[in-house]
C-alpha cells in the first residue's frame, strides 16, 4: 500500500472519529494527547538532530502565561494572542541560542544553558506572582462573548478537530523539514561541526533555524493547552519538569522519526491516566518516578526509542532477524 | 623473559599485525625497527595490555599476560614509555613521577625509586615542581622514562624514543638507555632511526606491513644490504 | 546615604559567604565531569536527598547536628558512587546526550521519590543560630558556618587531590585517560572514587544549606541552574573558573536580593550570564572546550 494513501486514510478516519464517537472523557484524552504529541514532536525537531535542549518547558510556559496575561488583562484575543507569544518565545530562543551556536557552545553546556533557561522562566513567573498568580496557578477569564474570538469552547469535538489540525500541522512541518536542505545541513552539522562549515553550511543560522521553529512551535502548544485546560500553573506549564517529560516521551517513543513522540505521548499521556485512576490523589510523584526510571532504562537498553528501535528491526536485513 | 606468538592484533576490521613471534632475554637490549604505520606501535602496546591481540599469547617470565587484567600488567615489571611521551602536561615532574610508582609494590619504595631517577636524570630534579607540559621535548621524555622507572619495572618498552628529538638530544636519550640497561634492566625498543637503535641494541627485528621479516644481531642487520638500502640510504 | 551603604556592605558580605556553598556545588560538579566527562544534571537532586537525609537524622531521630553531618556526607557520596556504577558506568561508551538525558531520568526519580516518600511539605531542622550585628550589618551564623566549612571541605578536596596518589591519579586521568594502565590505574576504581567524592561534597553542601534553608522535593531548582550557569562559565572541568564565577554569580543575586525580590536575582544571574557569553564566549577562564 502506497504510504501517502495510508496516510489519507489514516487522517480522515481520525477526522471522522468524533463525529462517530462522542464520549467526552475519552475525546479528552485524545485531545491531551494530540496536544502534547504537537509539544514533543517540536522538541523532537531538535533533538534528532543533537540539539538536546533541556528547556523546552519555558517555552511552553511563555506560549501559556503571555496569551493568558494578554487575554485577561487586555482582553487580547488569543488568536491574536498566541501568534504573539509565539513571537515571544521566538526572541528568547534567538537571545539564548544565538550566543550558544555563535561561539559554537553545544553539547553538554548547550543543555545545561536550556535547563538554566527553563529554570528561570519558572523564576520569573513566580516572581511576577502579582501578574501570573505565581505557584498557584493562573485562569484565563471565561468570555461572556463570542466563543471563537476568545477561542474557548466547551464542545469537545471542537478542540479535538483543532488539536488534530495542529497535530498534522506539526508533521507536515517535520515532513518539510525533512525534504529540505535544512536536514542535510543539520545531519552534517550534527555528525562534524566544523567538516559542515567547511563545506559552506552556514552553521548558526541552521542551527538558529531548526531552534526558532522548535520554540515557536512549543509555545503554540503552551497556548494552546492554556485555552483548553482553562488554567495553567508554573509547573504544569514550564520549569524542568516539564522539560524533562517532553525529552522523555520523544526518546521512549523514538526522536527520528515523525510519529515517534506521537507514540512517546500515547505512552505517557495514558501512563498518567492510568496512575491517575488507580492511585488517585496519591499517585501524584509516582508517575513521575515511573518516568524517570524508564527513562533511564531507555537510555541505557533502548536509546532509539521504542519506535525507532522496531524500525529499525524491522529495516535490518532478514537473515539478521530470523537468528 | 618476554615470548610472544602468533600474535594478530589490529583496531576493529583493520589488522596491523600478523602472525608475531618475538623473544626478549633477560638482560638483552632489543630493537623493533621497520618503516612506518609497519605496527611497531601496536606491538607495544599489546605487550603492555593498551589493546588485546585477536590471536596468539604472550608470556612474561611464564605468567600469561593476556589472562592478566591491563591495568595489573605493570605488576608483572613490564614498564611502556609511550610514543610520544604522553606525560600529563598539567601535572607537575614529580607528579608525573609519583604516577609511576602508583601500583602498591612501587608506592613502598616511592623514595628510593625517586632518588634513583634523579641521580639518573639530575635536570628532572631542577625541575621537579615544574608543569611537565612546559618542558622541551628532550626533557619530556626523560621524565617518560623516568616515570616508567618509578615502577622498577624488569622489562622496559621504549616506543620511538628519538621521535621528534633534534640528533643532540637523541644522543643522549640513547646515552641513557645504555645507563639503564648497564644497571641490569632489559629493554625493548621501537624505532624509526635504524642507525641510532642499532647501536644501542644486541639485536633486533625488523618488522614490514605487520610481519617479522627478519631479524638477527646488531651488526648482521647493519650490513644486510637490504636494509641499508631501505633504512640507511646507503 | 549611610544607611543604603551598610545595607549594600550587608549584601555584597553576604554574596560572598554566599559564594562559598556554591563554590563547593560548583567543585563536585566540575569534579566529575573533568574527570569522566560526564554532567550530572541531578547533581542538586543529589543535594536535596542529603538534606532530607540531615532532617531525618537530627529532627526524626534527635541525633546531634555534628554526628548527623558526617554520616550525611558518607550517605551522599555513596549514592554518587551508586550513580555511577548503575547509570553513567554503562553509558560511558554512549554518546553525550545519552549520558546527560540518563542523567535527567535521575533527577525526575529523586524527585519524585522525595515526593512520594517525604511528601511536597517544607521541612525545616528548626535550628535557630544566632545572628552576628556588626554595627547596623546583621550576618547569621548558618552562614558564617557554610562559608567557613565550604572553604575547609574545598581545602581538604585539595590536600587530596594533591598529596594522595589516588587524588593525583584523579588529576591525571583527566589529562590522559588512555594510558593510566600502564601506571596500574584501575580507571573504572578511580570513575567510582571521584563519584563519591563528587557526592561527598553535595553532602557536605546538603549540611550546610539545609541550616539555612526548608527542604522540600523540588529545593534543587533553586540552586541546581545557578550552579550549572557557574559551571558553564567557568569553564566546565575548570575548578578555578568555577570557583571566581561562583562568587561572581552569588553576588549578583545577593545584590539583586537587595532591590527586589530573590527571584529577580536569578533572572539577573541569567542575564549576566548571556552578556557573558557574548563577551567572553568561551567560559570565563576556560582551558577546556
Amino acid at each position: 500500500m502506497n504510504k501517502q494513501l495510508a496516510w489519507v486514510i489514516g487522517l480522515v478516519a481520525l477526522v471522522a472519529l468524533p463525529f462517530v464517537y462522542r464520549d467526552p472523557y475519552h475525546l479528552h484524552i485524545l485531545v491531551l494527547i494530540l496536544i502534547w504529541s504537537f509539544a514533543y514532536t517540536s522538541w523532537s525537531m531538535m533533538g534528532r538532530f543533537g540539539l538536546v535542549s533541556l528547556g523546552h518547558g519555558g517555552f511552553m510556559g511563555v506560549g501559556a502565561y503571555v496569551t493568558a496575561l494578554l487575554w485577561n488583562h487586555l482582553g487580547v484575543s488569543p488568536w491574536i494572542g498566541i501568534p504573539a507569544a509565539m513571537l515571544c518565545a521566538g526572541a528568547l530562543a534567538l537571545v539564548v541560542a544565538y550566543p550558544c551556536f555563535r561561539f559554537r557552545i553545544t553539547g553538554h553546556y548547550f543543555a545545561l544553558v536550556t535547563l538554566a533557561l527553563s529554570g528561570i522562566v519558572l523564576q520569573i513567573i513566580i516572581a511576577t506572582r502579582d501578574y501570573t498568580g505565581g505557584s498557584l496557578g493562573y485562569t484565563p477569564e471565561r468570555t461572556k462573548g463570542s466563543h471563537i474570538l476568545a477561542l474557548q469552547f466547551d464542545d469537545k469535538v471542537v478542540w479535538y478537530l483543532i488539536a488534530l489540525g495542529v497535530w498534522a500541522g506539526g508533521l507536515a512541518v517535520w515532513y518539510w523539514i525533512d525534504h529540505s536542505m535544512s536536514r542535510y545541513a543539520m545531519e552534517a552539522i550534527s555528525e562534524d561541526e566544523d567538516a559542515a562549515a567547511a563545506a559552506g553550511v552556514n552553521v548558526t543560522a541552521e542551527k538558529l533555524r531548526i531552534t526558532v521553529i522548535s520554540a515557536v512551535m512549543t509555545a503554540m502548544a503552551g497556548a494552546l493547552y492554556g485555552q483548553y485546560q482553562m488554567f495553567i500553573a508554573p509547573d504544569t506549564v514550564s520549569g524542568i519538569a516539564v522539560s524533562l517529560q517532553m525529552v522523555f516521551a520523544a526518546v521512549v517513543g523514538g526522536i527520528y522519526v515523525a510519529l515517534g513522540p506521537t507514540v512517546g505521548a500515547v505512552i505517557t499521556i495514558m501512563l498518567a491516566e492510568v496512575l491517575r485512576i488507580g492511585f488517585g490523589t496519591k499517585a501524584v510523584g509516582w508517575d513521575n518516578l515511573l518516568y524517570g526510571v524508564l527513562l533511564v532504562v531507555f537510555i541505557i537498553f533502548l536509546p532509539k526509542g521504542i519506535l525507532g528501535t522496531l524500525l529499525a528491526w524491522l529495516k535490518s536485513p532478514s537473515k539478521q532477524r530470523d537468528g | 623473559m618476554l615470548e610472544l606468538r602468533s600474535i594478530d592484533a589490529g583496531y576493529g576490521r583493520f589488522q596491523a599485525l600478523f602472525g608475531v613471534d618475538l623473544d626478549v632475554k633477560a638482560g638483552e637490549a632489543v630493537g623493533v625497527i621497520g618503516p612506518n604505520g609497519a605496527g611497531k606501535t601496536t606491538l607495544m602496546r599489546v605487550i603492555s595490555g593498551l589493546i588485546r591481540p585477536t590471536r596468539g599469547s604472550i608470556s612474561m617470565q611464564g605468567t600469561d599476560v593476556l589472562a592478566t587484567a591491563p591495568h595489573r600488567i605493570v605488576s608483572l615489571g613490564i614498564a611502556h614509555v609511550p610514543e610520544n611521551r604522553r606525560l600529563f602536561p598539567r601535572l607537575s615532574v614529580e607528579d608525573n613521577l609519583r604516577m609511576g610508582a602508583f601500583m602498591p609494590e612501587a608506592r613502598a619504595r616511592y623514595r628510593e625509586r625517586m632518588d634513583f631517577v634523579f641521580d639518573l636524570f639530575p635536570r628532572m630534579k631542577e625541575r621537579r615542581n615544574q608543569l611537565a607540559g612546559t618542558m622541551s621535548g628532550g626533557e619530556q621524555q626523560m621524565c617518560a622514562i623516568g616515570r616508567a622507572l618509578m615502577s622498577d619495572p624488569k622489562l622496559l618498552l621504549l616506543d620511538e624514543p628519538s621521535a621528534g628529538l633534534a640528533p643532540v638530544v637523541v644522543q643522549q636519550v640513547f646515552e641513557l638507555v645504555k645507563r639503564i640497561r648497564a644497571g641490569g634492566l632489559t629493554v625493548l625498543i621501537v624505532e624509526q632511526n635504524v642507525q641510532q637503535v642499532l647501536q644501542a641494541v644486541d639485536r633486533a627485528y625488523l618488522l614490514e606491513a605487520g610481519s617479522i621479516r627478519a631479524s638477527g644481531a646488531s651488526a648482521d642487520l647493519l650490513a644486510n644490504d637490504s636494509i641499508r638500502q631501505a633504512y640507511l640510504g646507503v | 546615604m549611610e544607611i543604603f551603604d551598610i545595607y549594600l556592605l550587608e549584601a555584597l558580605v553576604n554574596g560572598i559567604l554566599l559564594g562559598g556553598v556554591l563554590a563547593l556545588l560548583a567543585l563536585g560538579l566540575n569534579l566529575i565531569f573533568g574527570v569522566i566527562d560526564v554532567t550530572w544534571i541531578c547533581y542538586a537532586e543529589l543535594v536535596m536527598i542529603g538534606m532530607y537525609g540531615m532532617y531525618y537524622l537530627f529532627s526524626v531521630y534527635g541525633l546531634p547536628y555534628w554526628v548527623a553531618a558526617p554520616m550525611c556526607i558518607l550517605l551522599v557520596a555513596a549514592l554518587g558512587a551508586a550513580l555511577h556504577f548503575l547509570v553513567i558506568a554503562p553509558l560511558l561508551g554512549a554518546p553525550p546526550i545519552n549520558q546527560l538525558l540518563a542523567t535527567g531520568g535521575v533527577l525526575f526519580v529523586l524527585q519524585s521519590f522525595a515526593t512520594v516518600a517525604f511528601g511536597i511539605d517544607f521541612r525545616n531542622l528548626g535550628i535557630r543560630l544566632p545572628v552576628l550585628a556588626l554595627g547596623e550589618m546583621h550576618f547569621s551564623y548558618a552562614r558564617l558556618l557554610a562559608f567557613i566549612a565550604a572553604l575547609i571541605g574545598m581545602v581538604v578536596v585539595y590536600l587530596f587531590m594533591t598529596r594522595t596518589y589516588t587524588g593525583t591519579a584523579i588529576r591525571a586521568i583527566a589529562q590522559d585517560r588512555q594510558i593510566m594502565a600502564l601506571m596500574g590505574v584501575d580507571t573504572k576504581k578511580i570513575y567510582l572514587v571521584t563519584s563519591a567524592l563528587g557526592g561527598g561534597l553535595a553532602g557536605l553542601a546538603a549540611c550546610l544549606l539545609v541550616l539555612q534553608y526548608d527542604v522540600h522535593p523540588f529545593v534543587g531548582l533553586s540552586f541546581g541552574p545557578i550552579t550549572f550557569l557557574i559551571c558553564v562559565l567557568g569553564g566546565l572541568g575548570n575548578f578555578v573558573g568555577g570557583f571566581v564565577a561562583a562568587f561572581l554569580f552569588a553576588e549578583i543575586i545577593s545584590l539583586g536580593g537587595l532591590f527586589s525580590d530573590l527571584e529577580w536575582g536569578y533572572v539577573l544571574a541569567f542575564a549576566f550570564f548571556i552578556v557573558m557569553m557574548f563577551i567572553r564566549p568561551a567560559g570565563l577562564l576556560a582551558k577546556r572546550s
